[in-house]
């Protein structure tokens, strides 16, 4: 009995080993790496190829937070981005899910298409949503401009994701981008509040109207404190996703005028590309690594937690 | 212990039989080149310059590894990989200029300067082209990025006077004169269309020798020049499209064949998409240097050279010799829309345009590119940036001291 529990040990250990290596050299080995570089002076391609490491401190670091024309901006259109982009899909993708699970006839069918935009690339998207909000010029609207001004509704013509207003360190062109981002991952949202709301027992909602309760009641009282833990997973999902976002930006707008929509991964992918920094834009990938933990790590902690307790 | 040994011997034998054919077939001429053209009339320029190649070496099998993207910037990073993996292909793209001097400098390149003849090319290209002396690379054509096309039948429509567009004052009085009858009087269009035309416009206001003199450092971004110039880049911004950071430089140049705009600031690959699009060199479009550059040519050249460590250099030597000379060099630009980096091409070849071009290339002053690698790349990238601000808050004053910090951090 207790030799035969020592062989499935060996044959589980045995299983995952493969993933943990792989994931030990290609995620964690390649994080260290990218550590390391940034804080080298490898910031011509001739630097890298000699290879020979010279410690330079935080002064890519510094370089970018303190003397750079673009970082700080992309810090602040990241926050604004994220801030609008999980709102939108939260709210959307509640409101959907309730609406469907009103159970009405065709209800299958809306699901599946609110659900489809996921199935979609970013870069799809991008481009799809740059022919809506390309703005045209005041003589020939283009896009959604066009349709505002055949139905002689001028007054919404806007110039999109070319604006540059902005309300103090907030761009309003990135509305736009926000718009296209929740249009693809709302279904997400929706659909795990979906199956949120199909697992809650009747009998407590039941309960809840026999106590007199209103549907609005109901909700706030009953299903959204039920929602709450789907709801806080998916925003995790979803934060980690908009503080990485490159490809709906990069295929849908660039970095903008006034560079208005730019965000950290354009400017990294840039940098290390285009200007041969690496070091630099290893920088500015250890500086959104941080932003990401700093979802991930609590979450990831009370999680753990909760299994521990079960 | 024995099954062990006798499997590793096993895979020993395999890894040998399928490594031999590998090495034999790279003696035998394998020739891999790694480009990034992939559009319309640049794949078909290459496939005429490889069948030249392949009846001058018939036991060579070229093998074109394209890789597309914008301007190169993916093919670069591909290159880049290959490169530190010791494993790079036998000749690849690259732009004259600070671009094929990281290459140099890295130690990457091998000069040739024995396989071309130095006497027909331009000193300012093989300046480009080499460094300390020695030429690394083989320019195989010549792009011209301070190029100003019209929509002639809107300039006739206005009564504007072609000839005299190059001058600056002209050209900016024409500009006011097309907005006053309801066009819109310079397409632009996304970010690096717009460092593009201040590429022009420094070249203008610095003159050439000016100009120069900013790339290398002896020149300092807070020349009087640099003041003029960003002063008259908020004038041609002020004149145009307020879309045009949501069009591509191609749908930019769509804006005069539609007849929504009169003038575009565009490389000679313009001229390939007007033509594309129906329209006749000479009596749809005409062209001129971009205002204040008469006199002045930019060079955007794209070179091959043969590194160190490739794998079939006797073949890669070969290649870029065909290059360089005229017979290749007349079949691969009039496809591709570009004038021979060197002298002696059949002018019968080329059209109306290209001839003005060539004849330009020869009797100019050359100088390199701020948008294509001519410049050291992280310095034109936060000129990129720093203009991109510019033309949406015009501070004169703020953007020349963002420049000069941006030379000084580029190590100039």
């Amino acid at each position: 009995m207790i030799k035969e529990r020592t062989k499935e040990k060996l044959i589980s250990i045995g299983l995952v080993s493969p993933t943990v290596l792989a994931i030990g050299i290609f995620v964690y080995g390649f994080i260290g790496w990218t550590i390391k570089l940034s804080f080298s002076d490898w910031n011509t391609f001739a630097k890298l190829l000699k290879g020979k490491f010279k410690f330079v401190g935080l002064s890519n670091y510094i370089k970018l937070l303190f003397q750079d024309p673009r970082f700080p901006s992309d810090l602040w259109n990241t926050l604004f981005f994220t801030i609008l982009f999980l709102l939108g899909c939260v709210t959307l993708g509640i409101i959907l899910a309730l609406l469907l699970d009103r159970g009405l006839k065709g209800s299958i069918i809306f699901q599946n298409i609110y659900l489809f935009p996921m199935a979609v690339a970013f870069v799809v998207t991008g481009t799809a949503w740059r022919w809506i909000f390309a703005p045209g010029i005041s003589a020939y609207p283009q896009g959604i401009n066009l349709l505002f001004s055949k139905l002689g509704l001028d007054a919404l013509r806007w110039r999109w994701f070319v604006s540059i207003e902005h309300i103090g360190p907030f761009n309003l062109a990135l509305i736009p981008v926000v718009i296209a981002a929740t249009w693809q991952l709302s279904g997400y949202t929706m659909a795990m509040c979906l199956a949120g709301l199909r697992g809650i027992p009747s009998q407590l909602i039941e309960a809840a109207q026999v106590d007199g309760a209103s549907g609005w009641q109901v909700f706030w009282g009953v299903k959204f404190p039920l929602l709450r833990p789907i709801i806080l997973s998916a925003m995790i999902i979803l934060g980690h996703i908009s503080l990485k976002i490159f490809d709906l930006v990069f295929s849908m707008t660039g970095s903008g005028p006034n560079l208005a929509v730019d965000v950290p991964a354009l400017y990294m992918f840039e940098t290390t590309f285009e200007r041969l920094r690496y070091a630099r834009g290893a920088a500015i990938a250890i500086i959104m690594l941080i932003m990401v933990s700093f979802i991930i790590i609590p979450y990831l902690i009370s999680s753990m937690k909760r299994e521990a307790k079960k | 212990m024995k099954r062990i040994t006798t499997i590793l011997l096993c895979i020993a034998v395999g890894l040998a039989v399928l490594g031999v054919p590998a090495a034999v077939g790279a003696v035998t001429g394998k020739l891999e080149i790694v480009h990034w053209w992939t559009a319309g009339g640049e794949g078909e320029a290459l496939d005429a310059i490889a069948a030249l190649f392949e009846s001058l070496y018939p036991e060579v099998e070229l093998i074109g590894a394209s890789v597309a993207g914008g301007a190169g910037t993916v093919a670069k990073g591909v290159l880049q990989t290959r490169i530190l993996a010791g494993n790079p292909p036998d000749s690849f793209q690259v732009h004259a200029g600070m671009e094929v001097r990281g290459h140099i400098l890295a130690g990457v390149l091998e000069p040739i300067t024995d396989l071309l003849d130095p006497a027909v090319f331009p000193k300012a290209v093989l300046d480009l082209c080499g460094y300390e002396g020695e030429v690394y690379c083989v320019p195989i054509n010549v792009h011209r990025p301070n190029t100003l096309w019209v929509n002639k039948e809107i300039v006739d429509e206005l009564g504007i006077a072609i000839p005299t567009l190059s001058d600056f004052d002209v050209f900016v009085a024409a500009c006011e004169k097309a907005k006053a009858a309801g066009y819109v009087p310079l397409a632009l269009g996304e970010a690096w269309t717009v460092n593009h035309l201040f590429g022009s416009v420094l070249l203008g206001a610095l003159g050439p020798d000016g100009y120069r003199g900013l790339w290398d450092g002896s020149v300092p971004f807070t020349d009087p020049g640099v003041t003029l110039a960003l002063e008259r880049m908020k004038t041609l911004v002020g004149y145009a499209n307020v879309d045009h950071a949501a069009l591509s430089w191609d749908a930019a140049a769509q804006m005069l064949v539609d007849g929504k705009a009169v003038f575009n600031i565009m490389g000679d690959w313009a001229e390939g998409y007007f033509k594309a699009k129906g329209w006749e060199p000479g009596v749809d479009f005409v062209w001129a240097s971009a205002p204040g550059t008469r006199g002045s040519f930019i060079l955007c050249i794209d070179a091959f050279g043969v590194p160190k460590d490739a794998a079939n250099k006797e073949a890669a030597r070969a290649w870029v010799k065909t290059i360089a000379s005229i017979e290749a060099q007349d079949i691969f630009n009039p496809v591709k829309g570009s004038v021979p980096s060197r002298s002696g091409a059949d002018k019968s070849l080329y059209d109306v345009y290209l001839i003005w071009s060539m004849n330009d290339f020869a009797t100019s002053e050359l100088v390199p590119s701020l948008a294509h690698g001519g410049v050291l790349e992280a310095l034109a990238g936060d000129i990129g940036d720093i203009i991109n601000i510019f033309v949406t808050k015009p501070d004169v004053a703020g953007a020349q001291g963002s420049l000069n910090r941006a030379a000084i951090d580029a190590g100039l």
